[in-house]
């Protein structure tokens, strides 16, 4: 077979149980591949020794017939997942060089199901950013370009170098973490799928937290049928995470029936956001009707209080955000920055962290600084925490009244240039999340599937909210959607 | 039971230039709970391991690590709660408090400021002058210990050991309820005295494992009525904060010393600031910890990483069936059951094996008898032998009680039991069988005891004379005919006899 990184995990599963291929061929494709990509800056750390040993053992372990699901497929890591003796620095300087003496349970749990890891992937530091510029390593770029404008595009963020691989075709499938939208807004910004599962369902066990009740992590992959089986191997309780939830993992694969007929569909009317591109618009209206030639009944619904969710994000974000990094002081791991003749502890702190932490992780980290203050506290945290709870509601009074999955658009455009949000307000940068955030304030599962392309050629996404625990059923419709959008668009290859 | 009374002891005045002073003070006692292994992780709290070698990724605040609660360290916190007759609340979260210290690795320590585990509970705090006082106690919360840092082994450099990282701390917050020094003591004494009953805390000051942070304030006299009866702290003074005690001896002295720094302050027309301080014991003065700039704003938020604490009522019901009988119930059972006066009540239910031991020995037997034996010759006698406690005594109350037996029934005189304990104590065996085989048995057979006092009559017929005039020489006849036979003589029937043969 040729070009086998080109697979995705459903296709290289069926092949090697057939014995068309091997793992060890599978994973060498995509390191052939990933060697010729260094110029998308995907893959930071790459692992072809392990890759390698990995796709031995499952080779054999397919020979002797008892290969789990995820057996000899290759797929990448998002550096925030920590992986035991491999650098894991959340793309921050401040970690430079540290390679745990752990194994997060979700990257074990693909490695038990016998997946391959090639290496660690690109993202915005400490996974806060929306166009992976705020990595230590330099920005991972999009393979997709606007028609013959050679000008670099954004692969999205904060999981940028996992969408950028998995569209590259450097890798099978990768984990992505999603806080505020870090896997569902890369995955449309690149023709890929991308699913944030209910919060507690995956462990955050060995992840790097960035806002402990938002995290979750989630694969991002080549089609629905593919998160299916890759979400199945990632999640399920954890007794190391006391926010893991003691559910049992039903065989999300097998609920793919792409049968919708009676689902009701949602459309909220609140994110009918003023000045929305009519290409977005179109999108929506679109997969709507897809939705509804399969079958699905479309209802219109309100989710009232969708406009407080950015603001109220972006305190509760930072405020865990600012507590959760002040471990990274230069004491025990990571950097330590050279101190002079008469610096104190204060100093080695400041020194540390300032040099460490890019700008945008400082600007987060003093925001959440600020929110949590005596005398701001109730304003801006509390505020935000009740907000929080309004939102989640929303959302629970739409699925009570028998609303099965909700479609909005993934992002409020296509992806943008690398660089040209430089000199913006943070903010406008923070607008690419408005889509996705109210999901993770309510810890639903919300899934990014692409839909479409837009004039200038650039694949365009459209998302699914589902009820809690029912990713199967969330996935089926995503399913269903993706069948019907026929999307098959692949980046041309200039790298 | 007995319902014991006391009167309310006197608040502890002190003279300024101008005014009396009271004084009002309320304690933050942060209790180590005993406990293997850590409040979130598995690490061991064992004290004494090489530095550093008691740290699991949690405690090292590695990235990605997650706090887990340890179920034991809550069934400890309930337990105490329940010891203290406190409100359980089966609803308690986990809030960090965000600050940087390099023996914090996490940088913010997980508490419980806004929905402790334990809420109002009360101790009584006897002065052990027939005076006591109910102390309120307004909650208690879990929390973790931080590590410690060490800045006298290098001229450059600073030290941590994390051994102490994590390890589960009851902070248990009275209300200002506590008079003077004396009483601020007795209450540490009697909140380690229950926890130690319960086992939840083994109450080692030395090694830090009891500690508490002193809050002290001066009020003109009447003052503090009006807040009892309003519970307006603003009749109240400013208070500071003295932290981090782990002394009986220096709690009583940082108390006095910061109260009359307090008052001198007030007399001179200045006004105390709230603050933290720390006492020196070496210069006997409490210091400002840090200045108004410095102070932290602790930041505190629900912990994201912890799930709300909820706990069945059964299971705390449960809990509270296992509590074993505590100092206040023990004694005033001492005091129906056996006769015994409140001190010495006190004194044997100081601690569990004391009292457990006194309970073997009373057993069937005279318990004031008991409480004597075990208090003046054994307690004494522990004391004498390079202070040895109650666990390591060398009799039995099996052996104990077969000397007192030996009493009782006449065998050995009291004198003579003195020395039966002696042996038993250096030597061991059965008392008994060391009487039968020593030949220390009392002599009671009166013909023998009248044979040795003719002999002495019959060789001083001068003192005869004397005492016939003054019977209180009969003392002197007694006095020999102890002698004569060796102490062994029945003390009442040599009396006796002395008595008829020469008043006669």
């Amino acid at each position: 077979m040729s070009d086998l990184n080109k697979l995705g995990l459903a296709e290289a599963r069926d092949a090697l149980r057939k014995g068309e291929t091997t793992s060890v061929e599978l994973t060498e494709a995509c390191l052939k591949a990933i060697d010729a990509a260094d110029a998308l800056n995907a893959f930071v750390h790459k692992t072809p020794e392990i890759a390698l040993e990995r796709a031995k053992a499952a080779d054999a372990r397919i020979q002797e017939g008892e290969a789990p699901a995820m057996c000899g497929l290759p797929v990448g890591i998002k550096d925030l997942f920590c992986t035991k003796g491999v650098a894991s620095q959340a793309a921050s300087k401040i970690l430079d060089g540290f390679k745990p003496e752990y194994e997060s349970t979700v990257s074990q749990q693909l490695a038990d199901a016998g997946a391959v890891m090639l290496g660690k992937l690109n993202m915005d530091e400490f996974a806060m950013g929306s166009s992976n510029e705020t990595s230590a390593y330099g920005n991972a770029v999009s393979p997709w370009r606007r028609g013959n404008d050679d000008a670099q595009l954004t692969p999205g963020g904060s999981s940028g170098g996992s969408a950028s691989a998995v569209a590259a075709d450097l890798c099978l499938a990768a984990t992505g973490t999603d806080t505020g939208g870090s896997i569902r807004q890369p995955a449309a910004f690149t023709g890929t799928v991308g699913i944030k599962p209910t919060y507690g369902r995956c462990s955050r066990w060995g992840v790097v937290a960035f806002a402990s009740s938002l995290d979750q992590a989630g694969p991002m992959t080549k089609s629905v049928r593919d998160a299916a089986i890759m979400l199945e191997a990632m999640c399920g309780h954890d007794p190391k995470d006391s926010t893991s939830a003691e559910l049992a993992v039903p065989n999300f694969e097998a609920m793919l029936t792409g049968d919708i007929k009676g689902k009701k569909i949602g459309i909220p009317k609140e994110y009918r956001m003023e000045g929305m591109p009519a290409e977005i618009e179109k999108l929506w209206a679109d997969g709507t009707e897809m939705l509804k030639a399969a079958g699905a009944e479309i209802v219109d619904i309100s989710l009232p209080h969708t406009k407080y969710a950015l603001p109220a994000y972006y305190v509760i974000a930072p405020a865990e955000a600012s507590s959760n990094l002040a471990r990274y002081d230069g004491v025990r791991y990571g950097n330590r920055a050279v101190l002079e003749a008469g610096d104190g502890i204060t100093e080695m702190y400041e020194k540390s962290r300032a040099a460490g932490f890019g700008q945008e992780v400082q600007r987060r980290v003093m925001i959440g600084t600020y929110v949590l203050s005596a005398g701001f506290y109730d304003a801006y945290y509390n505020r935000a925490r009740r907000v929080r709870a309004l939102i989640k509601r929303d959302f629970e009074e739409v699925f009570a009244a028998g609303v099965d999955a909700i479609l909005t658009p993934a992002t409020p455009s296509a992806a943008f240039g690398l660089g040209e949000m430089i000199d913006a307000d943070p903010v406008q940068m923070y607008l690419n999340d408005v889509f996705t955030v109210t999901v993770n304030l309510a810890g639903l599962p919300g899934i990014a599937v692409p839909a479409g392309l837009d004039t200038q050629g650039l694949p365009l996404g459209l998302q699914l909210i589902g009820r809690p625990w029912e990713e199967g059923d969330l996935l089926n419709t995503a399913y269903a959607l993706e069948s019907a959008a026929g999307f098959v668009a692949k980046p041309g290859k200039w790298w | 039971m007995l319902d014991l009374t006391y009167e309310l002891p006197k608040p502890k005045v002190i003279a300024g230039a101008k005014h009396d002073w009271e004084l009002v003070i309320g304690m933050e006692v942060h209790a180590q709970v005993s406990s293997k292994a850590k409040l979130f992780s598995g690490a061991s709290t064992k004290f004494g391991n090489e530095p550093n070698s008691n740290v699991s990724f949690v405690d090292a605040a590695m990235p990605g690590m997650l706090p887990v609660i340890n179920e034991y360290c809550v069934e400890q916190a309930v337990r105490t709660g329940l010891g203290l007759k406190a409100e359980i609340n089966l609803w308690s979260a986990f809030d960090r408090k965000n600050y940087f210290y390099p023996d914090l690795p996490q940088g913010y320590q997980i508490s419980q400021l806004y929905h402790p585990i334990v809420g109002e509970g009360e101790v009584l705090v006897e002065l052990g002058d027939g005076t006591a006082r109910n102390v309120r106690v307004e909650r208690i919360h879990m929390e973790q210990d931080a590590g410690k840092s060490i800045h006298d082994m290098d001229p450059n450099m600073s030290f941590v050991d994390l051994n102490r990282t994590g390890v589960c701390l009851m902070e248990i917050v009275s209300r200002p309820d506590i008079r003077g020094p004396e009483e601020a003591a007795a209450y540490i004494a009697k909140l380690r005295q229950i926890m130690r009953y319960l086992g939840t805390c083994d109450g080692n000051m030395q090694n830090g494992n009891l500690r508490a942070d002193v809050n002290v304030s001066i009020c003109l006299p009447g003052a503090y009525e009006k807040y009892q009866e309003t519970q307006d702290f603003s009749h109240l003074g400013t208070r500071c904060e003295i932290k981090n005690m782990n002394s009986m001896r220096f709690i009583q002295q940082a108390i006095e010393v910061e109260a009359r720094r307090q008052i001198a302050i007030v007399e001179g027309g200045g006004k105390v600031d709230q603050e933290t301080r720390l006492y020196d014991p070496d210069k006997g003065e409490t210091r400002s910890m840090r200045s108004k700039e410095e102070a932290h704003d602790y930041r505190y938020f629900p912990d994201p990483d912890l799930l709300p604490l909820e706990i069945e009522q059964d299971w705390v019901d449960g809990i509270a069936a296992s509590l074993p009988e505590l100092p206040d119930e023990k004694k005033a059972r001492f005091i129906g059951d056996f006769g015994l006066s409140d001190y010495d009540a006190s004194v044997l239910t100081a601690d569990v094996e004391s009292a457990a031991y006194f309970e073997a020995v009373a057993e069937g037997r005279n318990g004031k008898l008991a409480a004597n034996w075990v208090i003046n010759e054994l307690f004494g006698r522990l004391k004498k032998d390079e202070d040895k406690t109650i666990t390591d005594s060398p009799v039995s109350p099996v052996q104990l009680g077969g000397i007192i037996d030996l009493i009782s029934s006449d065998a050995i005189s009291g004198k003579i039991a003195k020395d039966l304990f002696e042996i038993v104590y250096t030597e061991g065996g059965d008392p008994a069988e060391i009487v039968e085989a020593r030949g220390m048995k009392q002599v009671t057979d009166t013909g023998a005891i009248e044979t040795a006092l003719d002999e002495i009559i019959a060789a001083n017929p001068a003192q005869v004379e004397k005492a016939k005039v003054n019977p209180k020489l009969a003392g002197w006849f007694v006095g020999q005919v102890m002698k004569a036979t060796g102490g062994k003589a029945n003390p009442k029937a040599v009396n006796e006899l002395v008595a008829k043969k020469l008043g006669g």
